[in-house]
């Protein structure tokens, strides 16, 4: 059997999370090939001083915040949502209503209302379609779920 | 990460009602290693702080697409290092776009363990400071390896579990990582494995 499946072992063998049958495969195996063994031997150093490593743990008192940080960062994503939908409703509906109007009041030219009507309509497209880019743009970006 | 309890289960259950106080239980439960996992994965403290709470505001607002309530940590893991690896890429893109700019000449941009603050590690000493600088160069791949097993002294299933692979695929990985780890250590700049 050639070294490559026994490569992998090594870190099972090292880290004690190979079964008994693998051991001793691996174990027969390292009588016969200085490589392997001298590879367990190089391995075993490293994982000798990463093991003696520590990482830095804060003291109770930085994670006091932690939650309350969390839930008002939730709340606050909630609150715009709901602010922009709402938001949104209140503006068509005014369109809506000042559209109404215009075509009912019988003062007013058609040319005046015509050209009104095409002014909202073109604004309205513009509309849609920088929101549809930046939207496009948003799912596209890679990056988007990094607060800067 | 041990396993997951009736108390937590209950919990998620109701975040997927739409209960944000629910949520505290599953954060007190994951705090700390969501903080080890993020700063063994950005190397500085501030963001990982940062980048953990910002994982769990995530899981928070995705909660509804985890099917298996039993496996909220390999789902919660995936945000947050997903999160964890892209500030990484945009901190190296920013870095090199401020770099190039600096009164037309290019500066050469920092080695990539050097983004990792060596006040990231206790009981600082030369070995120690080298070996993290040497973490800090390994691949995003290679790295996630190392901190799950030897900052989270997570067993290879779970490893596994949290990598969505086999736990070959784990023995693989680890091979491949420590042995770039080795080499790091051995270049000149790195230092030798005393």
């Amino acid at each position: 059997m050639s070294c490559d499946k026994f490569k992998d072992l090594l870190m099972g063998y090292l880290d004690d999370e190979i079964s008994e049958q693998e051991r001793v495969e691996l174990e027969k195996h390292l009588t016969e090939c200085d490589e392997c063994t001298k590879e367990l031997a190089d391995f075993k150093d490293l994982k000798s001083i990463t093991d003696d490593i520590t990482l830095y743990q804060p003291e109770d008192e930085v994670f006091d915040q932690y939650w309350s940080s969390i839930y008002n960062r939730i709340e606050r994503a909630a609150g715009w949502i709901i602010l922009s939908v709402s938001g949104m409703v209140l503006l068509f509906y005014a369109g809506y209503m000042m559209i109404e109007e215009i075509i009912h009041d019988e003062t007013l030219s058609w040319v005046f209302k015509g050209a009104l009507l095409a002014f909202i309509a073109a604004l309205s497209v513009l509309l849609v379609s920088v929101l549809r880019e930046r939207l496009n743009t948003r799912k596209k970006d890679r990056y988007k779920d990094v607060r800067r | 990460m041990q396993g997951i309890c009736q108390e937590e289960l209950a919990a998620i259950e109701r975040c997927q009602k739409g209960s944000p106080k629910a949520f505290e239980v599953i954060v007190n439960r994951y705090t700390k290693q969501s903080y080890s996992i993020a700063l063994g994965l950005v190397g500085n403290h501030d963001d990982a702080l940062d980048l953990s709470q910002e994982a769990f505001v995530r899981a928070f607002k995705n909660i509804s697409k985890l099917k298996e309530r039993s496996r909220f940590f390999p789902w919660f893991y995936q945000i947050l290092k997903n999160l964890c690896f892209t500030h990484l890429k945009r901190k190296r893109i920013r870095q090199t776009i401020s770099l190039h700019n600096a009164d037309g000449k290019e500066i050469p941009l920092p080695a990539e363990g050097d983004w990792f603050s060596p006040d990231a590690v206790m009981e600082r000493d030369e070995t120690k400071d080298k070996v993290w600088k040497a973490i800090g160069k390994l691949s995003d791949k290679h790295r996630e390896v190392i901190v799950l097993r030897h900052f989270e002294n997570l067993p290879y299933d779970q490893i596994a579990a949290a990598l969505h692979c086999s736990k070959g695929s784990v023995m693989s990985r680890l091979y491949h990582a420590r042995k770039k780890l080795k080499k790091h250590l051995e270049t000149p700049n790195g230092g030798h494995l005393s």
